[in-house]
């Protein structure tokens, strides 16, 4: 059933092309709800064998060249499938207000989703590159037509750096493939390479989806990306596409070449510290609130990349619960951050300190409080579970880093207290450079936040709280998964 | 052998001749009316010719290589005559071409030299049909009368290429001194025993240079940019379609057929001098040039031009790599190619038309002016960038991954990376074309827009059908790319 996610979504898709731009956002939004729905039964469901990748379908494809149409799942891919519906379905609801080409918009948004289903839901090394590469144009289209600041430019790099990750990952993969002459990840999974081979493939690979994933140095289509992108585009890319490349990375590259990871795990840890607390210090200086959201995105992703580079239970499972937490806490930092802008038509701190906003968006207000603390990680919340499982996984194999790391959650706190108190609870008396003579500072009015906004804010709230509080669910998912992956096994 | 068993095999080519020449003959009556009636007997006579192919013997060989007839030979003519075809759709639509029997004559006249190339395995017959296919090129490149830039591309094209000819009957009168017979599998026979020496390689090496100018590469593409630019649109997609396809199926077989014991070695860590070397060092130039060059262009013909450059380069890495499956990854990809360029032509026609030009300025808006063409280009671009699920993304995954199993020890990683690389910067070009067509706003000042002229109504209809079923195939070719791997696979046994 699980196969039905990419199939619908595909399908509302291609229906939003021929039917009128009245129906766009219902057909989106059935479609969206239908697969997180599929993905959250699947996930529910009692009895399936998470530890191992189960077949949904597997049909030859092109058999000369030994490619299959092989969709499995296994506890990872359902995490990741869940996030994924849920932050599409946000995605729509905080879309509702499009009216500029909306059957195009819905388009591009679906097909980034249904992209993001096929890469979680593959187990053939081709389809899982084919859904990995589906992903990065949807993305261009969409943040340079429906883009704010400097879109065209953000665009351009944001795909430019896709590409790049995803040539790298093709040289990874055109190296497993013509050495193990299969294309089936459990088979590549268990098959014996070289030494020689897996230092250099395993780089290669690791990196190439990294740089999705927001690595540092090569993170910086990330924030500029977040900044041009429209609500829904920044909520895609900080709850999804960023995970496609730690989901790769973990996946493919470490499941494949355990060997490489051994030699080069210290420095994915190196990289990974180095881009938490930088991100975290650059975050600090920012004065626009999606910039600040954008590295605060690199900063936690930071996180995630540490986890994967402890390659022992604990930390790898925190890395995949990292993934999940992140992928909700930021599509509702990058929610509200759209409310705001949607509203306010600014994003500066500066100018939104003017605005008592807390006043007139008391919702917002207090949603964005929530999610601050989340994003913090104070305990209750998803981020708490998820970063301090990576970090006891991280004490055992580096733990200098987990004393460095500390410095970034520090850097975190200030940026994230900072923002929110600009944002909504400053004292300043300073108005607004657009409020024309004769309005006080209470003039600014702003538009009633909608129905569908406060949903979308209640269901990222509500997935945050539940993994914060009962982390249980999803780590009794993952943790078997992750238990039987290669580079775990004596 | 008899007369009429000669004709028999080669009823293809004769059937073209004679629609060819009904064409011409047509042509020069001067009623109106049959203007539409010639494109008809064209297309028709290619579709017999289709058919006649169909019916050829699965294997014959005829004085010596001179006629053969082969699963593989057999498949690339079909698939020259469905491009010859689409060329004749896209001149029917086309205004600038004044004496349209005389064109439709010569694009036919080209197609037999095309067939003559594919269906033989003798070098002075490959060199008849190389001549035949360029002389009529030549004149299609110059045929339009009212435009300075198809004199001066004509003029290009021709004296690049005689210069091209010269070298490689040069070179070929090496080889036929070195081994007493111009057949390939003769060639193979002599070859099997000898090594190297500086007569061979200079024989090689001219030869190996007008293959180069034909499909492109660098550094003997500076006929295309002008060539792609300056000719009338159906011509440039023959050009770049139809007449590349049958140099590639002609390369590869003269490389590997002929040449075949001669390969060498361009892996990183072990070159050994032959002519696979030679021929990468011809596809890293095509791959950096190409690509670099493209990314200032202003011109979407000039930058499809140097995109083709590029993408030769690309379908040498299959060669290089040899064996069945790097040959028919070559094979495999310089079809798509064909198709998707043939179809992007198609998309140029329809803007010239509406717009008189094919400037970047000229695409702007063409979203808003036209939904259907403007996803059309946009699958066309990104195929040529190479993403799926389009065909050329299938076809530099089936390219490369040959590229890198040859050899020992992933020997061409240097030339696979660098292709990707230039994926890369493609990706930059390309995705600027779509952001004129997607984003930028139509500028009807700048546009005179041209009064409609009559017959438009009905011809607007197939040309645009063509674009669509075309970027329907490239769409196709892209899922389920086994249909035509498996065909080229089984042919090359």
């Amino acid at each position: 059933m699980m196969a039905w996610t990419i199939y619908l979504t595909f399908v509302g898709a291609a229906l939003l092309l021929f039917l009128p731009r009245i129906l766009a956002r219902w057909i989106a939004l059935t479609t969206a709800v239908a697969g997180f729905a599929i993905s959250l039964a699947t996930f529910l469901a009692r009895g399936a064998d998470f530890a191992h990748l189960t077949t949904i379908t597997r049909i030859p494809w092109v058999p000369a060249l030994g490619m299959n149409y092989h969709l499995a799942f296994d506890g990872i891919s359902l995490t990741m499938t869940l996030v994924t519906g849920l932050t599409a379905v946000c995605a729509v609801l905080f879309s509702w207000h499009i009216d500029e080409r909306p059957n195009e918009f819905f388009f591009w948004l679906l097909l980034v989703v249904a992209g993001s289903y096929g890469v979680f839901l593959s187990a053939d090394l081709f389809l899982l590159f084919v859904f990995y590469e589906l992903v990065i144009v949807p993305k261009y289209f969409l943040i340079a037509i429906w883009g704010s600041t400097n879109k065209e430019y953000g665009a351009m790099k944001l795909t430019l750096y896709s590409f790049l990750g995803g040539a790298l990952v093709f040289i990874g993969i055109l190296a497993a493939y013509v050495t193990a002459g299969t294309l089936d990840l459990p088979q590549l999974a268990s098959f014996p390479f070289a030494p020689s081979l897996q230092s250099w493939a395993f780089p290669v690979l690791f990196l190439g989806f990294a740089i999705l994933g927001g690595v540092w140095p090569l993170h910086t289509w990330a924030p500029t990306g977040h900044v041009a992108a429209p609500t829904a585009g920044s909520m895609l890319l900080a709850g999804i596409v960023m995970k496609l490349g730690a989901y790769g990375a973990l996946r493919v590259a470490m499941n494949l070449f355990p060997l490489g990871l051994h030699v080069w795990s210290r420095w994915i840890a190196v990289l990974a510290v180095i881009g938490i607390v930088y991100a975290a210090a650059v975050a600090l200086r920012q004065n626009d609130l999606k910039f600040v959201i954008g590295y605060s995105s690199v900063s936690h992703m930071g996180f995630v990349l540490l986890g994967l580079a402890t390659a022992n239970l604990l930390g790898v499972s925190g890395a995949v619960l990292q993934m999940f937490s992140h992928g909700v806490i930021g599509a509702l930092l990058f929610a509200l951050a759209g409310v705001i802008y949607l509203r306010t038509h600014t994003r500066n701190l500066n100018d939104l300190a003017g605005m008592h906003l807390s006043r007139t968006m008391p919702f917002v207000a207090f949603a964005f409080v929530v999610a601050s603390a989340a994003s913090m990680g104070i305990p209750g919340f998803s981020g708490f579970a998820a970063e301090i499982t990576i970090l006891l996984g991280a004490w055992k194999t580096f733990p200098v880093a987990v004393g460095i790391t500390g410095i970034g959650m520090v850097l975190v706190a200030a940026f994230t207290l900072r923002a929110l108190k600009r944002s909504f609870f400053s004292d300043d008396r300073v108005l607004v450079p657009q409020a024309g003579p004769g309005q006080s500072e209470q003039a600014v009015l702003v538009d009633r936040i909608t129905f569908a906004e406060k949903l979308g804010t209640c269901l990222l709230i509500l997935a945050t709280l539940a993994a914060g509080l009962y982390p249980k669910l999803l780590l009794d998912r993952i943790m078997p998964a992750v238990q039987s992956m290669r580079f775990l096994q004596p | 052998m008899s007369y009429l068993e000669l004709l028999k095999l080669a009823s293809p080519e004769a059937i073209v001749l004679v629609t060819a020449l009904i064409v011409l003959a047509l042509g020069l009556t001067k009623s109106e009316q049959i203007k539409p009636a010639v494109s008809l007997i064209a297309a028709l006579g290619l579709a017999v010719a289709a058919f006649a192919v169909s019916r050829l013997p699965q294997h014959a060989v005829l004085s010596d290589g001179m006629l053969v007839i082969s699963p593989l030979n057999s498949l690339f003519k079909v698939i020259c005559l469905v491009l010859a075809f689409f060329t004749i759709v896209l001149a029917r639509g086309d205004r600038q071409i004044r004496h349209h029997g005389e064109y439709l004559a010569l694009i036919l006249f080209a197609t037999i030299g095309l067939l003559l190339l594919i269906g033989s395995e003798e070098l002075l017959m490959i060199f008849i049909g190389l001549e035949l296919t360029g002389l009529s090129l030549y004149v299609m490149t110059a045929f339009d009368h009212s435009d300075l830039r198809s004199a001066e591309a004509g003029l290009k094209y021709f004296l690049f290429g005689s210069m091209a000819s010269a070298f490689t009957l040069f070179g070929l009168s090496f080889i036929y001194g070195l081994t007493g017979t111009t057949a390939l599998t003769g060639i193979a026979h002599t070859f099997n025993a000898t090594p190297i020496q500086p007569l061979l390689a200079a024989g090689i090496v001219m030869t190996l240079i007008g293959f180069a100018f034909k499909v492109a590469a660098a550094p003997f593409h500076l006929w295309a940019p002008d060539a792609y630019q300056g000719a009338p649109v159906p011509t440039a997609a023959f050009i770049a379609s139809g007449s590349k396809v049958a140099s590639f199926v002609v390369l590869g077989k003269i490389v590997l057929v002929g040449f075949g014991s001669l390969h060498g070695s361009a892996d990183w860590h072990a070159l050994v001098a032959g002519w696979s070397p030679v021929l990468a060092v011809l596809a890293a130039l095509s791959i950096i040039l190409g690509n670099l060059v493209a990314l200032v262009q202003k011109n979407v013909r000039r930058l499809l031009a140097y995109s083709a450059v590029a993408h030769a380069g690309y379908t040498l890495l299959g060669l290089i790599a040899g064996g069945r499956n790097g040959f028919s990854a070559t094979l495999f990809y310089t079809t798509i190619y064909a198709i998707t360029l043939v179809g992007a032509f198609g998309v140029i026609a329809l803007v010239r038309r509406d717009t008189g030009g094919d400037d970047f300025s000229n695409f702007a808006g063409l979203r808003a002016r036209s939904p259907l063409l403007a996803g059309c280009m946009a699958v066309f671009m990104l195929s040529l960038a190479g993403l799926p699920p389009l065909a050329g993304f299938f076809g530099k995954f089936y390219l490369f991954s040959a590229a890198l199993r040859s050899g020992q020890n992933h020997g061409l990683l240097w030339l696979v990376a660098l292709s990707l690389f230039g994926s890369l910067i493609s990706l930059y070009y390309y995705l600027t074309v779509l952001k004129i067509i997607f984003l930028d706003d139509h500028d009807a000042s700048a546009i005179p827009r041209t009064s409609r002229y009559d017959f438009e109504a009905r011809a607007d209809f197939l040309p645009s059908l063509t674009v669509v079923v075309l970027a329907g195939a490239v769409i196709l070719l892209g899922i389920v790319p086994e249909g035509l791997v498996a065909r080229i696979l089984a042919s090359l046994t």
